[in-house]
């Protein structure tokens, strides 16, 4: 698996809601809006898992969507990362000890970079983005 | 292919994977060509069993969980959570503490409706005009970040008051922001009423009659669109609401007339937001010296409310209309019944007659318009004569902004 020279200049990410309260979905829309303007670098919200290269998991896994998260995993092409948004996908949150949850994001599919915060400002986002960005390169500088 | 199988209406699947909706639903449509003939849907695919923990902890840790019910409603269900619980305790809560849960009631307000607008301009086609709303509401959020220290799930309301205060420097910063908005409403007014192209795509788009707003029992700006004159704020007076002059917002006192169509709606929420501006300058002007909470030892809160015998109900008018908790206490740490109705819940069935009768290409944004926060990544499957391709909200979104250029020549 290589890596093209295009990919390292613009991350495409595509975002699902597996079970979120909708604070982290704010937020992530206000980190593409003009205030913050992440499309300068190239990272843009798209609206298919099939153009993505990193999947925003926002939530903790309901049992409804469990099936649905695998599947739109599934869709993805590959090199792809998944970026864990908010305190409740990385450790169930306040609804850790709800009876309708599959566990945190990483016990259904692999995570790669985790942003906490309930929910992490834009700012933290971007953060996170830029690290998924350098682990990328990591990996492209391993196989080279 | 023979006349009457042309006839036979092919079924649309609109979700469940809608990554920006607080409550992922998914839709089926039976479509006769564009037309839709029949909707349904079926929504609570995030069900996380929040009234179930919640039965499970205390009153001062429950507050915190109804925070994050939903991420823009942060105020409107703590509030609501709180009124009944402060009702059962016997709870006075203190006259600043009102004004204060107002102010941020109503600046949440405002991030709500310019949220809501940039999507609505977003799902016409009109993206320039979501970055503008959605660059302009950052600095309701840089305002409520000021006064909270949170720009997203506040936790600023606790049962018996608010845990910060407004201080007096804080004043110019609220003014600030105020008057920008106050300035800018004119601009938004202007530039989503009077484009001939938005006129177009929302004049008489996804009509709901005012006999329709009432038996389905719609609540807030989806009601008074279609001329229901309902408003707690003024029906129901909570928190400072008493003291101030709040009239409800109908769209015939700027149009003169009632269509109940998505335009009406984009309408009252535009001027709710000038309205809330009025309401927090008129609390910043009237607002009273004295405590902001009624106990300020969590440990002796926690006790009167472990005391507490009773029920009640605590009601909020929502961005999106009435949000309501039941809640009864039996004497114990915690709730024995806790029952949260949100505003969404109470318009999803007006999506039913809204979009009979409307084409594909207007689905995003009647689905919009009664504000279930839905914005981004729809999967749509078609099942046509057998034949199932798969359109992506992309593909909806380009059906919607080529209509808006169809009508525009």
């Amino acid at each position: 698996m290589k890596l093209n020279s295009s990919f390292n200049r613009s991350l495409w990410v595509y975002h699902f809601n597996s079970g979120s309260c909708n604070g982290c979905e704010i937020e992530i829309v206000a980190t593409i809006t003009p205030r913050y303007d992440p499309e300068r670098f190239g990272i843009k919200l798209v609206g298919s898992p099939r153009h993505a290269d990193v999947m925003l998991i926002t939530g903790p896994v309901v049992h409804k969507m469990k099936d649905r998260l695998l599947r739109v995993y599934a869709q993805m092409p590959d090199p792809k990362l998944v970026m864990c948004i908010g305190a409740c996908g990385i450790s169930g949150g306040v609804f850790f000890d709800s009876y309708n949850l599959e566990g945190p994001v990483d016990e259904v599919i692999p995570v790669d970079v985790y942003v906490p915060g309930c929910p992490p400002r834009p700012e933290a986002i971007i953060h996170g983005v830029v690290t998924a960005l350098a682990k990328l390169e990591r990996l492209q500088g391993e196989r080279a | 292919m023979a006349p009457d199988e042309k006839k036979a209406p092919y079924t649309v699947q609109i979700g469940p994977v809608h990554p920006a909706l607080k409550e992922p639903v998914m839709f089926t449509f039976e479509m006769d060509g564009e037309q839709v003939k029949t909707v349904d849907f079926a929504p609570g695919q995030t069900h996380r069993g929040i009234e179930w923990m919640g039965m499970r902890r205390n009153p001062v840790q429950i507050v915190h969980l109804t925070d994050r019910i939903c991420g823009i409603c942060g105020v409107v269900h703590t509030l609501s959570f709180s009124l009944a619980v402060e009702q059962i305790a016997e709870i006075q809560v203190p006259e600043r503490a009102d004004y204060i849960r107002s102010i941020l009631h109503e600046f949440e307000r405002i991030q709500s409706h310019l949220l809501w607008a940039g999507v609505a301009a977003h799902e016409l086609g009109f993206d320039s005009l979501l970055h503008l709303t959605w660059r302009v509401r950052e600095q309701a959020m840089d305002v409520i970040e000021n006064l909270t220290g949170n720009r997203v799930n506040y936790g600023i309301v606790q049962v018996g008051g608010v845990r910060r205060d407004i201080a007096p420097e804080q004043h110019p910063i609220i003014e600030t922001c105020l008057s920008t908005y106050e300035g800018l409403l004119e601009k938004l007014l202007n530039l989503f009423l009077e484009d001939r192209t938005i006129a177009m795509r929302c004049r008489d788009c996804g009509i709901l009659t005012r006999k329709d707003a009432i038996e389905l029992c719609t609540v807030g700006p989806t009601a008074r669109a279609s001329g229901v004159n309902v408003d707690l704020r003024q029906d129901y007076p909570y928190a400072a609401y008493g003291d101030l002059d709040v009239r409800a917002i109908l769209p015939e006192q700027y149009i003169g007339e009632t269509h109940g169509d998505v335009y009406d709606r984009i309408v009252v929420r535009l001027l709710e937001v000038g309205q809330s501006c009025q309401i927090i300058r008129q609390c910043l002007s009237e607002i009273p010296a004295g405590p902001i909470t009624a106990e300020e030892k969590l440990a002796k809160l926690l006790a009167i409310c472990k005391k507490a015998q009773g029920e009640a109900i605590g009601r909020v008018e929502a961005p999106r209309g009435e949000c309501l908790h039941y809640v009864r206490m039996d004497g114990k740490d915690s709730p024995t019944a806790w029952k949260v109705k949100a505003s969404s819940y109470s318009n999803l069935m007006s999506w039913i007659p809204m979009l009979k009768g409307e084409q594909i290409a207007d689905i995003p944004i009647i689905v919009a318009s009664i504000d279930p926060c839905l914005s981004c990544t729809d999967r749509v499957a078609v099942v046509q004569d057998g034949i199932r391709t798969i359109l992506t909200k992309e593909h909806l979104h380009r059906l919607s902004v080529e209509k808006t250029r169809r009508l525009q020549r």
